[in-house]
């Protein structure tokens, strides 16, 4: 199947969105031609406001037009918008907007711009809000499903989409909290967030296939809130639990497992941060990146041969 | 507007300067200065003959005009002017500034209460806010105004001439902003911390439209607030003395964020029943 980058995903299914729901608006300061927001902007004109390189005023201007009773989305690159955290937390956040804020380009996974352009701590900012869900879509049909989802939910939500080009799976329906399971396993259950969840599911594959281990594969597609029914079930079940992520181990979706786990499982569980080992990115090809943190199918199996 | 009108609101705003220092005083905690220095705008915007189209006893529907108090720690006037125009806080629930559970929290809370248009207290993005608000009611062809203030120290922060910027750009001219322009800030006058002027001049080469007026005079509050333009935002530049009305706080930067004691409260008091501030 054609792979597609999340941010692609998004831009179409706003598009389409739009259709259905008059009141959704969308604004974009200055990247729409990368958020992918353009391809709204040219059906719903109007409904398009071009903010120009200002973040901060984006989110403020977004928090009106939602208490105005509009849904809007803001978009910009992860690192940008979730830079502004004051506005987010105070326009946002303790005012309960209805506001869709969309962080495209994010981890190593963005390449040549390099570290200024990459958002890696956009998961560990967003979930330290209250009331903030936290979403990272691996797919298309999961993107679409989070969009509608996240139109019909009252308060606010933050999306982590990549540049990158996705594989595509046909997994369960989106429901915040039950992460989908891409492969069955035993003892240890590889978590793979957005664009990892390719590569943990071949490295998963090749381990079984190779008679060392047999990892179950699920897509933690949601930092924030986390399920304790589901969280209940796999740490009931696994004894290791990976999350693989292009993001830093800094507070990302392995801190939030990590967290959860610590406190709630019923037996003590070994968790493991798969992630940007607390560094700065880099310029580079995404896959020469992709290798040098270890986020290649041929790495993650070498890390759990052991 | 007849003088005997004005002359009615300055005997309406001594129970309210009363109001705002008995709140901070019995919390020992609260921002006075910036809070009488607001007053006069503010009372020209909500009492029943000023200048916005609201209702107190339908807060929440659409159709009403908005203010987005950007400057945030100047709450408790806006608490007292919507108890005292007829909101839904009851006078003993104004006692209750900053306690623990109620629903008058330090800065503008909209959570707890549905119509306070934004939660502010961080400087710099109520104005922005307000832009969200007049661009929202330019999209559904509504012809209500959206009134913020601003603080002069807050107009250090950037996020303020991002608003400006873009207001201009984007030619909300439902859009009016008035500088609570009092001089003062935390650490000192606003000139020697950190100077902003010229402010009419700055104003004016982002697009907008300036009016100057003293903030303490009705009868140039009014005009300046009634106005509109045909695609500029408006800038209201209001001249304000800090701690207004109560000779001892009047342009002391001492008096931004400290409550008075039981003796200056009784002091603060005989002074304010011996003004007429507004005309």
């Amino acid at each position: 199947m054609t792979k597609i980058a999340t941010r692609k995903s998004f831009g179409t299914a706003l598009a389409k969105l739009g259709e259905k729901y008059p009141n959704i608006v969308c604004l974009d300061a200055d990247l729409s031609k990368s958020t992918m927001s353009n391809l709204f902007a040219e059906k719903f004109k109007e409904r398009f406001v071009e903010m120009g390189i200002q973040e901060a005023n984006m989110i403020g201007v977004a928090a009106g037009l939602a208490m105005s009773g509009k849904i809007p989305f803001i978009c910009s690159f992860g690192a940008f918008v979730t830079g502004r955290y004051d506005q987010i937390r105070m326009s946002i956040g303790y005012s309960n907007a209805n506001v869709k804020i969309i962080g495209t380009h994010c981890g190593v996974g963005i390449g040549e711009d390099g570290h200024s352009q990459m958002g890696l701590e956009d998961i560990a900012l967003m979930r330290a809000i209250p009331n903030m869900v936290v979403l990272q879509p691996a797919d298309d049909k999961e993107c679409m499903e989070m969009m509608e989802w996240a139109v019909q939910h009252n308060g606010p939500v933050y999306f982590r989409l990549t540049r990158q080009n996705l594989e595509q799976y046909n997994m369960q329906a989106f429901k915040p909290g039950n992460f989908p399971q891409i492969k069955e396993g035993k003892k240890v259950a590889f978590l793979g967030c957005g664009g990892l969840l390719e590569e943990s599911h071949k490295a998963a594959v090749m381990l079984k296939e190779k008679g060392i281990k047999d990892p179950a594969v699920f897509n933690a597609n949601c930092a924030k809130p986390l399920c304790d029914k589901f969280m209940k079930k796999l740490t009931d079940e696994y004894e290791t639990i990976v999350v693989l992520e292009d993001h830093t181990t800094m507070g990302g979706t392995g801190s939030a497992i990590a967290e959860w786990v610590s406190e709630k499982a019923q037996t003590p569980r070994r968790v493991i941060r798969y992630g940007v080992q607390d560094v700065f990115g880099e310029s580079g090809l995404p896959e020469d990146l992709y290798k040098k943190h270890g986020f290649t199918c041929e790495a993650i199996f070498n890390t759990f041969s052991k | 507007m007849s003088t005997n009108l004005y002359g009615n609101w300055a005997k309406d705003t001594v129970k309210i300067r009363e109001t705002i220092l008995k709140m901070i005083h019995q919390i020992n905690s609260g921002h006075p200065g910036g809070s009488l220095s607001m007053v006069e705008i503010i009372y020209a915007l909500f009492n029943k003959e000023g200048v916005m189209k609201h209702d107190p006893k339908n807060p929440e529907k659409r159709e009403r005009d908005r203010f987005v108090l950007s400057k945030g720690h100047g709450v408790p006037t806006l608490y007292a002017i919507l108890n005292h125009v007829g909101y839904d806080i009851k006078d003993e629930e104004l006692m209750t500034l900053r306690h623990l559970g109620s629903r008058l929290q330090g800065h503008p809370d909209r959570a707890r209460i549905s119509y306070m248009e934004a939660s502010t207290g961080s400087l710099g993005q109520g104005l922005s806010i307000a832009l969200g608000y007049a661009i929202a009611n330019k999209m559904d062809k509504l012809p209500y105004r959206v009134f913020t203030l601003i603080g002069d120290g807050e107009m250090q922060e950037g996020q303020i001439w991002e608003a400006a910027l873009s207001a201009s750009h984007n030619k909300a001219n439902n859009l009016t902003c008035i500088l609570d322009y009092n001089k003062g800030q935390i650490d000192g006058l606003v000139k020697d911390v950190l100077g902003v002027e010229p402010v009419k001049q700055k104003w004016e080469s982002f697009g907008w439209k300036v009016h100057v007026v003293d903030g303490h005079n009705y009868s140039e509050l009014i005009p300046a607030l009634k106005d509109t333009d045909s695609e500029k935002p408006i800038m209201i530049i209001a001249n304000t003395i800090k701690g207004k009305g109560v000779s001892f706080m009047e342009g002391k930067n001492t008096w931004h964020g400290k409550a008075p004691s039981n003796d200056e409260l009784k002091l603060a008091l005989e002074e304010i029943h011996s003004k007429m501030i507004g005309v």
